[in-house]
């Protein structure tokens, strides 16, 4: 309640930055769902305590130089004052109890926002697996069959369970309006769960520097009512090309999802984005278990790897 | 590919030939920086060999183990690759000013830029600055005639001094990783970047790194054995105290980064897969490993900054610091909690809640003594007479900007926001805020309050003073709208943006770039004029801060063995004390024979065997790589049959220097504090008095 203000401030300065843009929610000031928006309220309220230790500062530090400069010969001076029991109290406890709220507060809602945990909602969860590759993000559907390149459709109000790894290098998954961001690597399986409250169009993002493309290494997380979901999954079956593992190598190749498109002629949809009708059984476990067979993975097996070879990789693949 | 006399090093590695075959302007660029080196260099060597310095620098400064003169190179060291790095980082920025969908150089320009700025500004500017101002400052303020261990002080240079060639010499021949300071695999693994860049990397980390904890031994046996004989730990001055905290840091957290350094090689050389994605390997632990230091290492780098404020705040404002016992238990309970929250660089790697609630508790829990210290210099404020002097402008910056960097800090320290701003530019605002106000400028602050110490004139205050102010101008505009656009979801270690809503920030820290682009050159203004005017600026009686530690209460520049006779210890502040019973500037009854160490060059052969084995190893030359480690193994061995490596300074020359001085103070007249800045001042202060000040002039 104390904060209400705080929080207004920065809905409008979030809102500001919005009008400039191009429409797409891109920061967790302006949340999508419940996840982000917990945790700018949590901002918010750190920003809110810590004021109590750090407002005297800023108040007290230009007085003091004032009040105590060298020519003013009225101030006292005590050189040898250097104790105050009453002080040291206030200065080791003051601080001391802030950080003791904060961390009650830390622990709730750092277990309350484990993105481990599934989140409550009427719907049936939507399972999803992604795959992080230079310099895309593969999604894959697996109760549906079908997958995408940097185009993550979710139905609105239900919760979305994301099960991550990497086919090259480590990166991090993110999209702010919706959750925060969790690092996917090569032959381990991390998760996260995030849920949008309303149709809307959500940038998402690889934060974990990857090379040269990784600017580019961006999607769309988009949004949409049940109904509009259901459309958008026939299209995805209708108009996609089937992932094989000789288009996945394709895919995994170090490229933006631009030239992917292009290699896979897939123009017609919006930049960067690829759709595929039916998944390979089990690609992401695939993946996942390229590094855990105990046998190498040499450069033109492994992509992402200077000398990667899409041909070859496929051979190893089908030996 | 690789041959047996040149290794993988061939025409292309040079990079102004890539310029050449290549020339688009990020080649040029390139090779601009490598034409930079490469005539700087033989500048150097030709103003060496016009001005005849080449003898006195090799007899006076190249293999001298005085402390002091290796706590100045140790600075000269920092200031060069600070300019270096500056320069890097104003590019940076230029690059993402002009970045929405494109831009001047090429993303692989772009990332080694990022790379060798975090390299060069933590290891290369930051800590040699740190390694100077100890390796000066504190065997002055304990007593001591010099470190606990001269020679292994000249190594620890040596090898720091490798670290920072090889970075350079980057520019010239092959690249620098790409993988950013903290050289993440597996993406540095040889499968995704084969080339030489992560070995500049490795060997310039692991040599620079073994000279450091080399450092951090010296350090700590010195606080701990050579202090003056009543000298107690209680009463050393707090620059002390964190000296041994830092000292501690360097010794147990330098090893793990050296490790996995050396392991990222063992992957790299020798096949091994301790980070590689198949056979096992797992680059969690490298990152668990990294972050093993890296923790420690922030806390490395300010916790003696802390050290330098204290001191100057208590100095300029004529007063005794504030709570000396709160300020030592927070020093030591941050540099024991340093070591306990090395997850929180990582929240998102997928660990349990329960893991990083109790990182984050714990991260949370250093801002308690570290407001205890920033409240402790407000109240040594408090009832003082401040004097707003150049290490005073600094502080006054530190107080409000670092607070704010704190405050992003507790923010961080929460894995609920951390997995938002994790990676984007609010966590480079972040380190940057604690960064530059709490080590850099407690650094400056500790340049301009003791370089009259070291070179018996002071810096130019008006020069002075304008640096300062640019420094705290152009760290706001270049940081703080980066907090903002991290808010805003742009990551770190982009090359280019594609939302125009990003613009306008970008613009403004590009404004705050050239602030601190003529902050530098201020700084180098006032050096230059300084020098030039030393006559005017002189303090040759050593005192011209009415300074309250024993470093104040010997000649500007001290003699080599510091101290005609050890100090006899009595309070904290002792030469402050000194000054007001009446005990200072007297004759002893006594000289004494004073024995010092020999020069060596063995520093030196250290350094160009550890700089040619570096290379050696960076680009395969396998036969240089042997010959230099057994030369520089043989040189180390060879030394230890010197058993005998002192001469002695008569105590009759010693008396006569003393007393020279002596009578010169007798002679001179001392000044307050009115006249601080002005040419009057030689050195000597008039005693403060409590209670009310005489009416001025």
């Amino acid at each position: 309640m104390k904060f209400r203000h705080l929080s207004r401030i920065v809905s409008l300065a979030g809102c500001l930055a919005l009008s400039a843009c191009s429409g797409t929610q891109d920061t967790f000031l302006l949340p999508g769902g419940p996840i982000a928006a917990a945790q700018r309220a949590e901002l918010i309220k750190i920003l809110g305590w810590t004021m109590i230790a750090i407002l005297p500062v800023f108040m007290l530090v230009p007085v003091f130089l004032w009040r105590y400069r060298y020519r003013n010969r009225n101030a006292r001076y005590t050189p040898d004052w250097d104790r105050s029991w009453l002080l040291e109290v206030l200065m080791w406890g003051v601080p001391l109890v802030i950080v003791a709220v904060l961390s009650t507060q830390l622990y709730r809602t750092t277990h309350a926002l484990d993105p481990y945990k599934p989140i409550a909602s009427d719907n049936p969860p939507l399972r999803v697996e992604v795959v992080g590759l230079d310099w895309k993000w593969l999604f894959i559907y697996p109760d549906l069959g079908i997958a995408t390149v940097n185009e993550l459709a979710i139905p609105e109000k239900t919760s979305v369970a994301l099960d991550l790894t990497t086919d090259t290098v480590m990166q991090s998954f993110m999209i702010p309006a919706l959750a925060g961001q969790i690092y996917a690597m090569p032959g381990m399986r991390t998760k996260l769960h995030l849920l949008a409250d309303a149709p809307g169009r959500f940038e998402g993002e690889n934060t974990q520097f990857n090379g040269t493309g990784f600017p580019a290494q961006k999607f769309q997380a988009i949004a949409m009512t049940q109904a509009a979901f259901d459309a958008w999954v026939a299209k995805v079956r209708a108009g996609g090309q089937p992932l094989t593992s000789d288009s996945y190598a394709v895919v995994a190749e170090a490229s933006t999802g631009a030239e992917a498109q292009k290699r896979l002629d897939a123009q017609t949809l919006p930049a960067g984005v690829i759709h595929f009708a039916t998944v390979e059984d089990d690609l992401f476990k695939t993946v996942l278990h390229r590094y855990m067979h105990g046998t190498p993975v040499p450069p033109s097996a492994q992509p992402g790897a200077i000398g990667y070879d899409p041909q070859a990789a496929t051979g190893e693949q089908d030996r | 590919m690789s041959n047996a006399i040149l290794g993988r090093l061939d025409l292309s590695s040079l990079s102004i030939w890539r310029a050449i075959e290549n020339p688009t302007g990020s080649e040029l660029i390139g090779a601009g920086a490598a034409m930079l080196v490469i005539v700087g260099g033989l500048a150097a060597v030709i103003l060496l060999t016009w001005f005849r310095l080449w003898k006195p620098l090799w007899r006076d400064w190249l293999t001298s183990v005085d402390h002091k003169r290796i706590g100045i190179m140790y600075c000269a060291l920092a200031l060069i690759m600070l300019a270096r790095g500056v320069i890097e980082g104003a590019l940076m920025r230029t690059q993402q000013a002009f970045g929405l969908h494109g831009g001047f150089l090429a993303p692989d320009h772009f990332s080694e830029l990022f790379s060798t700025h975090g390299t060069i500004m933590i290891f290369f500017v930051a800590m040699p600055f740190i390694a100077g101002v100890i390796n000066y400052v504190m065997p002055l303020q304990i007593g001591a005639r010099d470190m606990a261990f001269p020679v292994m002080n000249q190594i620890s240079l040596g090898l720091t001094a490798t670290g920072a060639a090889l970075v350079m010499i980057s520019l010239v021949l092959g690249e620098f990783s790409t993988g950013g300071w903290a050289n993440y695999p597996p993406y540095t693994g040889g499968d995704f970047q084969p080339g030489p860049g992560p070995d500049y990397w490795i060997w310039a980390i692991v040599l620079a790194g073994i000279g450091t904890t080399l450092s951090g031994i010296n350090f700590a046996v010195t606080i701990y054995k050579e202090r003056a004989p009543g000298m107690d730990f209680l009463r050393m001055p707090i620059f002390c105290w964190t000296v041994i905290c830092t000292s501690i840091i360097m010794v147990f957290a330098l090893p793990p980064l050296t490790v996995a350094a050396l392991m990222l090689a063992a992957d790299r050389y020798l096949d091994f897969h301790f980070f590689t994605n198949d056979l096992g390997g797992n680059m969690m632990n490298y990152v668990n490993l990294f972050w093993l230091f890296g923790h420690p290492e922030v806390y490395l780098l300010v916790i003696p900054c802390y050290g330098i404020f204290s001191e100057v705040i208590s100095t300029f404002s004529g007063k005794r610091i504030y709570g000396y016992m709160s300020m030592v238990y927070a020093t030591m309970s941050i540099a024991v909690l340093s070591f306990c929250v090395w997850l929180h660089h990582f929240f998102t790697m997928g660990q349990s809640a329960s893991i990083n609630v109790a990182f984050g508790i714990a991260s949370m829990a250093i801002a308690v003594p570290t407001g205890i210290k920033v409240y402790n210099w407000m109240a040594t404020l408090f009832r003082g007479r401040v004097r707003m002097t150049v290490p005073m402008i600094y502080a006054t910056g530190f107080f409000y900007l670092f607070v704010v960097g704190g405050l992003t800090g507790v923010m961080l320290a929460n894995p609920v926001i951390s997995f938002q701003v994790h990676n984007t530019l609010f966590l480079v605002a972040h380190f940057h805020n604690v960064i530059i106000p709490g080590v850099l400028f407690g650094l400056l602050a500790g340049y301009h309050y003791w370089f009259p110490k070291a070179f018996g004139f002071r810096l130019h205050e008006g020069w002075g003073r304008a640096a300062a102010l640019l420094w705290i101008a152009g760290f706001s505009f270049t940081f703080l709208p980066l907090y903002w656009l991290g808010l805003q979801g742009m990551p770190r270690r982009s090359v280019t943006f594609s939302d125009p809503a990003f613009q306008p920030m970008m613009w403004l820290a590009l404004f705050g770039a050239a602030l601190i682009v003529s902050a530098l050159g201020c700084i180098a203004v006032q050096l230059w004029i300084s020098i030039r005017k030393r006559d005017q600026l002189a303090v040759p009686l050593g005192d011209p801060w009415n300074g309250r530690s024993l470093e104040w209460s010997i000649p500007a520049p001290p003699p080599a063995y510091n101290f005609a006779v050890l100090p006899q210890v009595c309070a904290r502040d002792d030469f402050a004390e000194a000054k007001a019973d009446g005990r200072a500037y007297r004759a002893p009854g006594q000289y004494e024979d004073i024995e010092m160490p020999d020069n060596t060059a063995i520093g030196m052969i250290v350094c160009v065997c550890a700089t040619l084995l570096g290379l050696a190893l960076v680009f395969w030359i396998w036969w240089l790589a042997i010959l230099s480690f057994a030369a520089m193994i043989l040189a180390l061995i060879g030394r230890t049959f010197r058993v005998n490596a002192r001469h002695v300074i008569p105590a009759a020359e010693i008396a006569a220097e003393h007393r020279a001085w002596l009578a010169r103070i007798e002679a001179a007249p001392a000044v307050d504090r009115l006249e601080e800045t002005h040419e009057r001042n030689l050195g000597r202060a008039v005693l403060e008095q409590p209670g009310r000040l005489e009416a001025a002039q």
